[in-house]
């Protein structure tokens, strides 16, 4: 748990430094903050094996962060640098670290939850005991793609979990305003794709779901969906907590911040934060120097790499 | 004549055919938001009610979907994409649905429909939020596909969309948004498929194409400041386009660049250099020139993007080599 708790942390604190940055202009790629979100992305890596891999969206710094991606390159890439993850062609919703799992992160709404798929198909046909994950929000789940990757995956008894990260907003909108009922855990039962909602800001519960859906996955059984209920403290893009929302989410955003993942799990824990914080602060603080003094990409090599060599 | 920014032109343009024509309303994403259509939309809903104006889900490709069945039932939707990018979810209503409708059925219904979408480019926001991909639709048939590039036009041109009984992409840039310009007050229409000459002259003619449209009038400044008399034409409509108006010009500078916020291979300039090489070609002097995006997914790290996107000095460069200059000579 001591290791979830510290994941968390640390995709805090990255986040809190590029939302500074997207602040004072520095970072001017935009960039979605899953501040408190963590306990999300901390609990699901967490009970994976290398191997297994996570396929992420707009938002996925912490994806990237808890499959272990390295800081230094993370920042590099949002700062528009030759020693991103990306090579500075991606910004913040084009993440990759594929030695730790993390085949490459996109802002198409839906556009990696079959590619996810995808990815646990060929893992099946070779024979492999690997586990895909799909992390999407609750606005995804308003694509048809995703309902005809969950038939898709529940008949051909893919090796995947499908992780729904409800924080109950699509940009601008509440859910209310987007759907009829409260009932995104059932969204794989229609298609034999077993569902459960978790408790999205407790890193145990996410981890023990996560577990089993694994589990379920790698033993040939299939796939299974997970509802992990949170809230993002900051607006859908940039720093800000409500340039886009508008009065509406600012009650909401007062209870949420009294539930943070970070805190309640350090209670558990009887964690002093500030000291951890320190610690985390100071490899953020290494990182970030060394990923701003690294070089710009060369504008006359813009044209390299649209193909494969 | 008072004067508007393109967005606010587009804006009233909505209210305007939204108070005339109860059969006008809009569905797409961000219209209930104060940003998201960058102010284009900014409370319609209040005025038209939430019924009129629906803020959906992500969703496109069934929002486009039922676009084109409520135009099939009588109505007359304006579906809104806040990008470019994200219509490609919904090609099926729209090209196999929308635009073969009429054709298909030998004439006898046709899908009134505008899809709106937003060329949301530049800011390092990388390859999936910044493609200009226009030059996809004007090959369909069916579909028309206009792109203004004043704020008198994108009012009249949205206005004239609306009207018109075929499926009609209306693309237009949130670069352009800020530009200012005389807007008549009342409902007016610009006839799809006309260009328009914005500065006459008699050594070159420029073709522009929405934001390009813009970048060629301070690329004739220039020119004008060397002794080159550029004749300035916005495109305007992609399908139809004016072919009597570009040839017209063609046939009297001799010399054409062809000014176009897209890709080169097979785009909107390819199509356009194509049919004046092929009608005008015993009146030109030099080769048609293109001057477009290369041939690559936008990049993000601003470095990479400075160099992306073509600025005026492209197009005094290409006037230069149509008039057998040296690159980079003075004049
Ligand atoms: C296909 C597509 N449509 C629309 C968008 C614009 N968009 C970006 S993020 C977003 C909201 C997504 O909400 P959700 O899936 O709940 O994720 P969250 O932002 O809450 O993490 C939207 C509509 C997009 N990127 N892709
Ligand atoms: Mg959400």
């Amino acid at each position: 748990m001591l290791g979830r708790w510290k994941t968390m942390l640390r995709i805090r604190r990255a986040e809190e430094a590029i939302g500074e940055m997207c602040e004072t202009g520095e970072v001017r790629c935009p960039c979605h903050l899953s501040i408190g979100q963590e306990a999300v992305a901390a609990g699901v890596s967490a009970a994976l094996l290398p191997g297994d891999t996570v396929w992420g969206a707009h938002r996925s710094h912490g994806h990237y962060l808890a499959q272990g991606g390295s800081l230094e390159s993370l920042f590099a890439e949002v700062l528009g640098k030759t020693t991103g993850c990306s090579g500075g062609r991606g910004g913040s919703m084009h993440l990759r670290a594929p030695e730790q799992g993390l085949p490459g992160t996109v802002p198409i709404v839906a556009g990696t939850i079959p590619l996810a798929a995808g990815a646990a198909l060929a893992y099946k046909l070779r024979g492999e005991k690997r586990v895909a994950v799909a992390f999407f929000g609750d606005g995804a789940l308003e694509e048809g793609s995703v309902h005809e990757t969950l038939n898709l995956a529940a008949l051909y008894k893919l090796p995947m979990i499908f992780v729904c990260e409800n924080n109950l907003y699509s940009s601008h909108l509440h859910w209310t305003e987007r759907r009829v009922a409260d009932n995104l855990d059932q969204a794989g039962a229609f298609h034999s794709v077993p569902g459960a909602r978790v408790d999205g800001n407790a890193v145990e519960d996410v981890f023990e779901a996560a577990r089993q859906a694994v589990g379920r996955a790698r033993s040939g059984a299939g796939p299974s969906f997970l509802e992990c209920r949170t809230f993002r403290w900051r607006g859908h893009v940039g720093a800000s907590s409500d340039q886009d929302v508008g009065v509406h989410r600012r009650g909401e955003l007062a209870e949420w911040l009294e539930y943070d993942p970070i805190q309640r799990a350090a209670e558990k824990l009887n964690m002093d934060l500030a000291t951890h914080c320190a610690d985390v602060d100071q490899e953020i603080d290494r990182a970030l120097t060394n990923a701003r003094s690294a070089s710009t990409p060369d504008a006359g090599r813009i044209g390299e790499h649209v193909c494969a060599s | 004549m008072r004067e508007l920014s393109y967005v606010q032109a587009i804006h009233e343009a909505h209210r305007q055919a939204m108070a005339a024509d109860c059969r006008v309303f809009l569905i797409g994403q961000g219209l209930w938001s104060p940003w998201y259509a960058g102010g284009s939309l900014e409370d319609l809903d209040r005025e038209f009610g939430r019924d009129r104006v629906l803020d959906s889900p992500v969703s496109e490709n069934a929002v486009t979907g039922m676009a084109v069945g409520a135009a099939l039932a009588g109505m007359r939707p304006i579906v809104f994409h806040p990008r470019l990018d994200f219509l490609l979810l919904a090609m099926d209503p729209l090209i196999n649905q929308a635009a073969n409708w009429s054709y298909l059925f030998a004439g006898q219904s046709s899908v009134p429909l505008v899809i709106r979408a937003v060329i949301n480019r530049g800011g390092e926001q990388g390859a999936q939020h910044s493609q200009a991909l226009h030059a996809m639709f004007m090959h369909v048939p069916g579909l028309k596909t206009v792109m203004p590039a004043t704020p008198a036009d994108a009012k009249g041109l949205l206005l004239a969309a609306i009207e018109d009984p075929n499926p009609v992409l209306y693309i237009d840039d949130r670069w352009l948004y800020n530009q200012t310009g005389p807007v008549p007050e009342e409902i007016y229409r610009i006839p799809i498929g006309e260009a328009a000459v914005r500065r006459a002259g008699r050594d070159v003619t420029i073709v522009g194409i929405s934001w390009m449209a813009a970048q060629a009038l301070e690329a004739a400044d220039v020119l004008a400041s060397q002794g080159i008399d550029a004749e300035v034409i916005d495109l305007r409509s992609l399908k139809p386009w004016d072919q009597t108006r570009v040839l017209e010009s063609a046939r009297k500078t001799g010399r054409v660049i062809v000014a176009d916020p897209g890709w080169r291979t097979a785009g909107a300039a390819a199509e356009i250099a194509a049919t004046v090489a092929a009608e005008a070609f015993h009146d030109l002097h030099a080769p048609v020139e293109r001057v477009t995006l290369p041939d690559t997914p936008a990049p993000s790290s601003h470095a990479e993007e400075q160099a992306y996107y073509p600025r005026p000095s492209a197009i005094v460069e290409a006037a230069w080599r149509a008039l057998g200059r040296r690159v980079g000579a003075a004049a």
